[in-house]
Order: structure tokens, then C-alpha cells, then sequence
């Protein structure tokens, strides 16, 4: 069974979205995602300081596969990425849900998390 | 309720086939993918490390998938000369084997296919799975006039096991006598036993065998080469494999559109004898004078970013080319592909990905080769 921690939301497009306590979101890529796309090779950040709507596209990651858009779970700004990902892609197979981070986001509206689909619901989703 | 029969009978025509290692695959945890209507491994788990394994040691992939098929008849020799742009008239040791174009009238690439000589009226060919249908459809059609007979043989299974340990691996698994002789051959030669056939051969640049047998001894072959430490490799791996290796892909990098001329395949072509008449020929004679004409290069990204199909290659004067393979070399850490674009390119082209625009330098479609990288990085 995959791997969905419960202290998240996830989108249905497979990001999921970590809510810290200084109130800013931390999003990532499943582990389910990652094992689909197989072996990460190179990820395109988004700019920090961009502001970007709910299911914008802003990042891409590549996988030896394909390449594959990801979108913003949240409407805000972007207030940091983990530039790690640029010599390491890899960090995303490894640990999807820590050092695997893509990018931090300041929300406009915190409340946008609660579309969200809790571990269950996303586990739901993935085993169709 | 039940299913409405339409849904059944689409169900039946959509049905994906499987290879005789199909439930091996699946126990031994691999992701399928439909490939071309095969439910087929792509990967086992990392695919970067299978094609590391098969670099630096031997890894083992199903092509069961891909179609054999036995031209026999007193006529198959003249009949393949007519149907092939290579002449197998060069094969004249028995198990000798022969890359080919298939081309249609306009010299148009049908497929790309491994021609082996068995004896004059019996040569078996290996082609694509994803133009099985085409390809019987155009053999048969070409046979018509000859005394020959096209016979397809799907129940041969066939594994591929390559890297520099292959030989040492393989050969003392095969029955008897068929290892002494597998041993002695030389690259792109084959040698057979019963429906065991052998042919140093591959799509990967590394040594190694493509194993053709009965498909109940299959399973059992394969386990065999697990214990003794061969590595399961899904198409993933034999996809970046062949690319570091210069091999085109049909499909992507030729298909009936596009002549080999246009798709660094010229050599694969015999010009002589001249007397020979080929299917494509009186094309490829009139394109042969054009000028102009489109040229296949590698491309080596000189910054991060990856290389993929169809994206447009822009030379300095602003004339544009198209990707035709692209991706990651797990060999090199960088990104690699192969390209079709205007005949004066120079050493520095720049490529478009998603709007951005990003350096590459022109090489030689041949990476790397027997573990060895072939170009100046």
C-alpha cells in the first residue's frame, strides 16, 4: 500500500500539501507519484516571488520517463524552493515527504487546504 | 444487469497481449506499461540502475514481444534482395546476421529488422512488435510473386541478456551443445539447436546474446539466469541503453514519412551492385541528388534540462530542426538525443523546451559504447 501520512492533504493530481506553523505550505509529490514517475532526473523550480492561483502549473519534474507538470494545491506566493533538487532530483525518490520538498507557498486563503482530499480519501483515489 | 455486448466485444478487441514471462514479471514486482498493445516491464525498480547493470555487468530483458518470422523457399534469397535496402547477398556464412530497412516505393521506412541466414532458401527475421500487422500484411503481399513462404512463429519466446558478463552467464545454460558453439560465435552471428537459436546480438551497444527458445522453456531459462546473478532489466533501461548507443527507435526516429537518408541511416543501405533492383530504390536514387537534404545528428545538452521528442532545435542562422529521441544518459549524467535537422548545421545548435531556450552541442549519435563513452563531453 502506498505511503500517505495523515498529517497532509493531497490534491488529486498527487501533490501533497503540509500546512507549518508559521501558517506558509510546504508541497511536495507523493509517494505513490514519485513511483510512478520512476527515477527523478531534473526539476524545474518555480521562480520565488511568483504568485500563482489553485491548480496552476509551476513546476516540472522529469523522470528518466517523461516529464510531468506540477500545480499549485494553493493560491499564494511562492516564498521558497529547495534548490537541493537542482544537483539532487533524486531526493524526491528517496524521501518524497521530507528532503523531497519542491516549494514553499504563503497562502492567500488557508481555508482553500480543506478542498483538499485527507490520506484516505487520496488513498481512495490512487487504488481505483 | 450485465455488460452491454458492446462493451465486451471492445473489451476483446482492446485485449493487451502478454508475454509467455508476463506472471514472472509481475512477481518479480515490476510496473508494466502497455508498449504497443504488450503489457510489458518498464522498469523493476530503479531504472538508472538497470542500465548501469547492464553496462557494467549483464542484465536480462523479455522481447518475446517482438516478431520472428521465417522467409523459406528456393526464391527466399532473391526475394529478400528485392524486399531489403541492405543486401543479404554479403551474408555468406551460415548464422550471419544483417540490420535492414524495410522501405516502401517512396522510400519510406516500413520497419528496421535483424535478417539472419540460416541457408539459401531460409532466413529468419526479427521486427518490430508495434508493426507486426503491417509488416506480415507487406511480406505477404511481396511474396506473392516468389517462391517463398512467410512463416510467423509466435510461440518462440525471446530474451535478451547483454552486458560485458553476458557470455560468461548465458553459455553454460543453454542445452549442450548449443553453449560450446555459442561460445566460439562472433558478434552478429548466431548459432541453433533444435528451436534454440543464438545470436550475439542487441539493442543496447554492450556484448551479449538474444536468446530465442521454445516459449515453455522460458520460465524456467529465465529463473535460471536470475540465480546465477543476471538482472532483470525492464524497456526503460533498454530505451536509454539504445539511445547512448546510437540505435534508432522506429517509430520515433524513422518511420514510412521519413527515408534512411534522412535517418543516419545510409549505411544500412547497399548502393552496390548497382544491378540489384530493391523496393525504394529509384526513390532513394533521385533523393540521393537533392541538396539539401536534412541530416541526423547527436545532441549533448550543455546545461540542465532534459532532451525530448519533438522539441525544436534552432541553428544560429534561425532555420529549425526537431528532436526526434531524447532523454537522460545515466552513463554521461546528462541529457542526450538524436535529431533531424538542416544539412549545415554547425557544432552549436540551441534547443526550445517549454518556451526556454537552451544550449547543445552537435556529436556523433554514438555516446557510448561497450561501457566506453565515444565523445568529448
Amino acid at each position: 500500500m502506498a505511503n500517505t501520512p495523515d498529517d497532509r492533504k493531497y490534491a488529486d493530481s498527487h501533490e501533497w500539501a503540509f500546512l507549518e506553523d508559521d501558517g506558509t505550505i510546504r508541497v511536495g509529490i507523493s509517494d505513490h507519484a514519485q513511483e510512478l514517475l520512476g527515477d527523478l532526473v531534473f526539476v524545474e523550480l518555480p521562480e520565488v516571488g511568483r504568485t500563482v492561483g489553485k491548480g496552476d502549473e509551476c513546476s516540472v519534474v522529469e523522470s528518466v520517463k517523461a516529464a510531468s507538470d506540477i500545480y499549485s494545491p494553493v493560491s499564494g506566493e511562492i516564498i521558497a524552493v529547495n534548490d537541493s533538487l537542482e544537483d539532487e532530483p533524486e531526493l524526491i525518490n528517496q524521501a518524497a515527504y521530507d528532503e523531497g520538498w519542491i516549494f514553499v507557498i504563503q497562502p492567500v486563503d488557508e481555508s482553500e487546504l480543506d478542498e483538499l482530499l485527507d490520506n484516505d480519501a487520496y488513498l481512495g483515489s490512487i487504488e481505483e | 444487469m450485465g455488460t452491454p455486448v458492446c462493451r465486451l466485444f471492445m473489451q476483446r478487441e482492446k485485449m493487451i497481449k502478454k508475454t509467455v514471462l508476463n506472471e514472472t514479471h509481475r512477481q518479480l514486482g515490476a510496473q508494466m506499461v502497455d508498449f504497443g498493445g504488450w503489457d510489458m516491464p518498464v522498469n523493476y525498480g530503479s531504472q538508472i540502475e538497470e542500465h548501469h547493470v547492464v553496462r557494467q555487468g549483464v542484465g536480462m530483458f523479455d522481447v518475446s514481444h517482438m516478431t520472428i518470422v521465417d522467409v523459406q523457399g528456393p526464391q527466399a534469397k532473391v526475394f529478400l534482395q528485392y524486399i531489403l535496402a541492405n543486401d543479404i547477398a554479403k551474408l555468406t556464412r551460415q548464422g550471419k546476421a544483417l540490420y535492414s530497412c524495410l522501405l516502401n516505393e517512396q522510400a519510406g521506412v516500413i520497419d528496421d529488422l535483424i535478417v539472419y541466414y540460416l541457408n539459401d532458401d531460409n532466413y529468419r527475421l526479427v521486427v518490430n512488435a508495434s508493426t507486426r500487422d503491417k509488416d506480415i500484411a507487406w511480406l505477404e503481399k511481396q511474396a506473392i510473386a516468389y517462391e517463398v513462404t512467410i512463416g510467423e512463429r509466435p510461440h518462440l519466446a525471446m530474451v535478451a541478456v547483454q552486458g560485458p558478463k553476458a557470455r560468461q552467464k548465458v553459455c553454460p545454460l543453454l542445452p549442450e551443445r548449443l553453449g560450446f558453439s555459442a561460445a566460439e560465435i562472433k558478434p552478429f552471428n548466431a548459432c541453433w539447436f533444435g528451436e534454440w537459436f543464438v545470436g550475439r546480438t542487441g539493442y543496447t551497444g554492450e556484448d551479449g546474446f538474444e536468446i530465442i527458445l521454445p516459449e515453455d522453456k522460458a520460465v524456467d531459462f529465465w529463473n535460471k539466469l536470475i540465480e546465477v546473478g543476471v538482472k532483470p532489466c525492464g524497456l526503460g533501461a533498454r530505451d536509454t541503453l539504445r539511445l547512448e548507443a546510437g540505435m534508432n527507435l522506429y517509430g520515433q526516429d524513422m518511420d514510412e514519412s521519413k527515408n534512411p537518408l534522412e535517418s543516419g541511416l545510409s549505411w544500412t543501405v547497399a548502393w552496390q551492385p548497382e544491378t540489384r533492383d530493391f523496393i525504394g530504390r529509384e526513390a532513394l536514387d533521385g533523393i540521393k541528388k537533392e541538396t539539401g537534404r536534412d541530416k541526423f545528428v547527436g545532441l549533448l545538452l550543455q546545461e540542465k534540462g532534459i532532451l525530448r521528442g519533438h522539441q525544436k532545435v534552432i541553428l544560429p542562422d534561425g532555420t529549425v530542426g526537431e528532436i526526434t529521441s531524447g532523454g537522460y544518459s545515466p552513463t554521461l549524467e546528462r541529457s542526450i538525443a538524436f535529431a533531424r535537422v538542416p544539412g549545415h548545421i554547425g557544432e552549436e545548435c540551441e534547443i526550445e523546451i517549454r518556451g526556454k531556450v537552451k544550449k547543445a552541442r552537435v556529436v556523433s549519435s554514438c555516446f557510448v559504447r561497450q561501457g566506453q563513452v565515444q565523445i568529448k563531453i
